[in-house]
């Protein structure tokens, strides 16, 4: 159940419970039982909501950072990751294998926040050795979503 | 001029399904829960390998019987979902959807006036198949209190000294009915007995929510009397690429070839190479589209439950066949009505057989959230019903 639960609300958090029961074959207060107990463990993280800001008038850079760093003897890379992610405006921090190191998004209204983030905060920090930015220009599909224009029902209507 | 048609032909009456197709065609905004086919599009990388045999110029004819590593994967499929061998050389042909299968089957074995049992309600082809190659259709016609499954008895009340051939079309559409393995044990002591043949139409395979699908070519000594019809349309979302198979006894399947060969020569050449690629590792893709399937399916009894609208539990395919006795008027005016009032098409019973009579063919190849509109209006328009009495 656990498994099967998630995949769904992964793909939809606001369903709610009622019909997540209904849609499951299981009772709605196993349902609110597992959420909790999910939520506790730790494995639902948190609840979000997917935007297209491209669409509002909301004007926002996404960047991607390369960042090649020192390993500290005693905790590897995850202090390093822990400046770095503490930073508000980053958006996630992931460990990664290959020519570079740590891989960091991070949002900003203008590509000069953006810019001046690395200048200022990332690069002086003692362990990084150097950092590549890469600004998204367009976004095609974002957490298995694809933002652009859905395809419509091309099926004939009644078949047998 | 002379009357240029057969009179064969003619005497076939068309589709059920025809008149709410044309209706519908012209409501432009008009929801549909009328379609027989998925509404997932084929996996990616399905589509891929058929975008990529036509990069590789693949535009050629295979062997009439169909591309060697497709029935090679076809015959491990088998082996794999239903634990049963056949000889990839002798006993599958690939055919243009099951449609073909069911078709050139009947040809290959009827002789005139040889019977063709047919349970209804089921899918259309049958019965005109069946006239088509010579036969004379028999009905059976099945009950909402057995949930529509074929019982031993109502196959020994019909079998006749011209009976040679039971259509066996389960996971059924329209009604959602399957054949379980006792179910099936049960009819197969009748078939043995009376020596008959069996054509059957596992298209739905795939998608069952109870067990895994039983075929009948696993209760024993059925096998050697049974052409399985399978195909891609429904387990892949493949509708559109035409391609089924056929695997049988080989005396069966080289006449069938035979006919398939002089009036088809074989089945498209992309298609067949996308099928392979679906065999060999399409198995996610499939259990992906079943569990929403399944959502759906659970979501719409529960709706029905709280209409109140009468529904035996269907566990195969992705239709559900609701009981409308309780209005007092026909399918098909039902039906009609639902869709000038309410806009919503659904499919009467009665298209697939006149037992079909006081059901509705309801299909949930469409999203929650497409489904969730829909049962809405069909909660109005049963609430508006019941007011009228």
């Amino acid at each position: 159940m656990r498994e099967r639960l998630l995949s769904i609300i992964e793909k939809n958090s606001r369903i709610d419970l009622k019909e997540l029961a209904v849609i499951m074959g299981v009772e709605e207060i196993d349902i609110v039982n597992e959420l909790a107990a999910l939520e506790s463990e730790g494995i639902i993280c948190g609840y979000h909501t997917m935007i297209d800001w491209e669409k509002t008038s909301v004007d926002k850079v996404t960047a991607l950072i390369e960042v090649r760093v020192t390993p500290q003897r005693g905790q590897g890379f995850d202090h390093m990751a822990e400046r770095i992610y503490k930073y508000p405006e980053v958006n996630s921090v992931y460990l990664i294998s290959g020519g570079y190191d740590l891989l960091i998004t991070l949002e900003g209204k203008t590509i000069k926040d953006v810019s001046s983030f690395v200048s200022d905060k990332l690069s002086t920090l003692d362990s990084v050795l150097s950092t590549a930015t890469h600004f998204i220009l367009r976004k095609y599909k974002d957490h298995g979503t694809i933002l652009a224009k859905k395809d419509e029902d091309t099926r004939e209507k009644v078949t047998p | 001029m002379r009357n240029p048609l057969a009179d064969k032909i003619v005497e076939i009456k068309p589709s059920g399904i025809r008149k709410f197709f044309d209706i519908v065609s012209e409501m432009p905004d008009a929801i549909s829960l009328g379609v027989g086919e998925p509404d997932f599009d084929t996996p990616w990388h399905i589509r891929d390998e058929g975008i990529y045999s036509l990069e590789k110029g693949r535009t050629f004819y295979t062997s009439n019987s169909g591309l060697k590593e497709l029935r090679e994967e076809i015959c491990n499929y088998l082996k794999r979902r239903q634990g049963v061998a056949y000889n990839s050389m002798k006993e599958v042909l690939v055919t243009v959807g099951g449609s073909e299968g069911i078709d050139v089957a009947l040809r290959a074995m009827l002789n005139p006036g040889e019977e063709v049992l047919i349970p209804q309600p089921s899918y259309v082809s049958y019965e005109p198949c069946t006239i088509l190659a010579g036969g004379v259709p028999v009905i059976i016609e099945l009950k909402a209190e057995n949930e529509f499954r074929l019982t031993a008895e109502e196959l020994e009340e019909a079998i006749t000294e011209k009976t040679k051939i039971l259509i066996l079309p389960f996971p059924n559409n329209p009604t959602g009915a399957i054949m379980e393995r006792k179910d099936l044990e049960a009819i197969a002591k009748v078939i043995e007995k009376h020596d008959l043949f069996v054509i059957s139409d596992e298209i739905y395979s795939e998608l069952t929510y109870k067990e895994k699908h039983v075929s009948i070519v696993e209760i024993p000594g059925m096998k050697e009397r049974t052409i399985l019809i399978n195909g891609f349309s429904k387990a892949y979302a493949m509708t559109g690429w035409r391609l089924g198979y056929a695997c049988g006894p080989k005396e069966i399947i080289e006449q069938m070839t035979k006919i398939h060969q002089f009036a088809i020569m074989c089945a498209p050449t992309t298609s067949q190479y996308a099928a392979v690629e679906a065999l060999r590792n399409g198995d996610d893709d499939v259990e992906e589209m079943r569990d929403a399937y399944n959502q759906r399916r659970r979501y719409l009894l529960y709706a029905f439950q709280e209409m109140g609208l009468e529904c035996f539990e269907p566990f195969g395919a992705f239709y559900v066949f609701p009981c409308i006795k309780e209005f007092g008027m026909t399918s098909d005016e039902f039906a009609t009505r639902f869709l000038m009032e309410e806009k919503v098409a659904v499919v009467p019973g009665t298209a697939f057989g006149d037992c079909g009579e006081g059901f509705l063919r309801i299909s949930y190849a469409y999203s929650l959230e497409n489904l969730k509109i829909a049962i809405e209006k069909l909660a109005n328009f049963v609430e508006k019903l019941r007011k009228e009495k």
